[in-house]
C-alpha cells in the first residue's frame, strides 16, 4: 500500500522523492514510538515489564538514527547540518552563529573570522544536490 | 596559525567574504564526482592516506622464515593552484563595493574542480587514482545520435542490472552529451526529462571534466568514495605592494569499491576495445 501522506499527486513524485518521503515517515514513526515508550515506562507498576518497555524504546532509538544516517547520505543538507550541530558541546545557538559566519560546514565551526587559518570552504559532500 | 596562513594576507574581513563564497558558488557548480559518489571528511590535513586492508608480500625476505608485507595505503593528493589578486581591487569591498572582479578566484575554483573530477572520471596514475570510466568492465556503449540516449541507457541500466547492480541509478553528462540531453527532442521535450521520469534516470549531472560521452552509474553508496583530507580552502602564499597571491587547496583520493557499478556512453564512434 501506498502513503496516504503525499501532498501532491503521486504520478507528479519522482522516486527520489518518494523514498525521501518514506525516510521521513519513518523517522517520524520510530520518534513517535519512543515517546510512546517513555511515557507507558513511567506509568508502568511493574518493574520487570518496564524494563522491557525501556528495553524497546532504546531500539527505537537506535531505528531513528539509522534511518536519520540513510537521510544524511542521501540528502546534502541533513549531511550539512548534521556535521554543524551534532557532537558539539557549549550552547547551540552560538554554534549556529559560528557556521552560519564560516559559511555553514562543520568543520568550520571552530573558525569565528574568515580570515582565520582553519577556514575551509565548506563544500564537503554534495550528493543530492544538482 | 596553520597551513593556510590566511591571517598574513593584506586582506580585509569584507574582501574574504567575497572571494570565499565566490569560489564556493564556482566549486558547487562545477564539483560533478561529488553530487554522486560517497563522501569521507574532511579529516584535515594530518590525513596522509587511506587503508585499503590489502597487503604486499614481500618475496625475498632479509630474515629467513620471516615473512614481510608490506600494508598498502591509498595516498592522498594534494593539490594546489594560485589566485593573484589585485589588493586595490579587493580594498573596494571595506568601502561598500560587492561586485569585486573576481575572475582569478573564478578560475582558480574552475581548474581545481576539473583536477578533482578528472581524477574521478578518467583517473590520476600518478596520484595512484583510477577513473570510473577506466575501470568499469563493462563495454562501453555507443550512442550514435541525440536520440540515440533513451535506447543506450535503456540498455546501460539493463547492463547494470544484469550486474547485480540495483539503483538508484544517476547519469554524469559530459558538455557534449549534456547538451544533447538538455535539448529538445522531436516532440519538443527534453530529453532530460523523458529520460529523468519514463527510464528512471535520476538526476543527470553536468558533469564538464567527463570527456567522450556519459556514466551511468548506481548511486545507492557503497561503490565510489572520494576522501578528502583538507577540504577545499584558500590560503595565503605571497603579497607586494600591488598584488596578493593566495592559492585554492585541497587533499583527497577517491576510491572504487565496485567497478561493475558504473558504465560508460561514448558518444559517436566504436565503442572501443571489448572489455572482458
Amino acid at each position: 500500500m501506498s502513503s496516504e501522506s503525499y501532498h501532491e499527486p503521486v504520478e507528479l513524485i519522482p522516486e527520489g522523492t518518494r523514498n525521501f518521503h518514506r525516510a521521513l515517515v519513518s523517522l517520524r514513526e520510530e520518534l513517535e514510538a519512543v515517546d510512546w515508550y517513555q511515557q507507558r515506562a513511567d506509568a508502568c507498576s511493574d518493574a520487570e515489564l518496564k524494563a522491557v518497555i525501556l528495553h524497546n524504546r532504546n531500539e527505537e532509538i537506535e531505528h531513528a538514527m539509522m534511518t536519520l544516517e540513510w537521510l544524511r547520505r542521501n540528502e546534502a543538507t541533513f549531511d550539512t547540518n548534521i556535521k554543524t550541530y551534532l557532537n558539539t558541546t557549549g550552547s547551540i545557538l552560538e554554534v549556529e552563529k559560528v557556521a552560519a559566519h564560516a559559511g555553514g560546514s562543520a568543520g568550520d565551526a571552530a573558525s569565528k573570522n574568515p580570515s582565520e587559518s582553519s577556514t575551509s570552504l565548506g563544500i564537503g559532500s554534495l550528493k543530492g544536490k544538482r | 596559525m596553520d597551513l593556510l596562513k590566511r591571517e598574513l594576507a593584506p586582506i580585509t574581513t569584507e574582501a574574504w567574504e567575497q572571494i570565499d563564497d565566490e569560489a564556493r558558488r564556482v566549486l558547487e557548480l562545477h564539483l560533478a564526482g561529488r553530487k554522486l559518489v560517497d563522501f569521507s571528511g574532511p579529516h584535515g590535513w594530518g590525513l596522509g592516506g587511506v587503508n585499503t586492508g590489502r597487503l604486499t608480500h614481500i618475496e625475498k625476505s632479509p630474515v629467513e622464515n620471516v615473512g614481510h608485507a608490506i600494508r598498502v595505503v591509498r595516498p592522498l593528493v594534494e593539490l594546489r593552484t594560485p589566485i593573484v589578486l589585485p589588493i586595490l581591487e579587493l580594498d573596494f569591498a571595506s568601502r561598500g563595493a560587492n561586485d569585486l572582479d573576481l575572475d582569478p578566484v573564478i578560475d582558480a575554483a574552475e581548474r581545481i574542480a576539473r583536477a578533482e573530477d578528472s581524477a574521478i572520471w578518467h583517473g590520476f596514475k600518478d596520484g595512484h587514482i583510477k577513473g570510473i570510466v577506466e575501470a568499469s568492465p563493462h563495454q562501453a556503449l555507443s550512442v550514435s545520435s541525440t536520440l540515440d540516449w533513451p535506447r543506450a541507457l535503456v540498455q546501460a541500466k539493463e547492463t547494470l542490472r544484469m550486474a547485480g547492480i540495483n539503483g538508484p541509478y544517476a547519469l554524469a553528462a559530459g558538455r557534449e552529451a549534456h547538451d544533447e540531453l538538455v535539448a529538445a527532442g522531436d516532440d519538443g521535450y527534453p530529453l532530460s526529462k523523458r529520460i529523468e521520469e519514463n527510464i528512471g534516470v535520476s538526476p543527470i549531472i553536468w558533469a564538464p571534466s567527463l570527456k567522450g560521452g556519459a556514466v551511468l552509474m548506481s548511486t545507492r553508496g557503497g561503490d565510489f568514495e572520494l576522501t578528502v583530507g583538507q577540504d577545499l580552502s584558500i590560503g595565503y602564499a605571497a603579497s607586494d605592494r600591488k598584488e596578493v597571491e593566495l592559492y585554492l587547496t585541497e587533499t583527497f583520493t577517491f576510491r572504487i569499491l565496485e567497478d561493475k557499478a558504473a558504465i560508460f556512453l561514448r558518444r559517436g564512434g566504436d565503442p572501443g576495445p571489448q572489455k572482458k
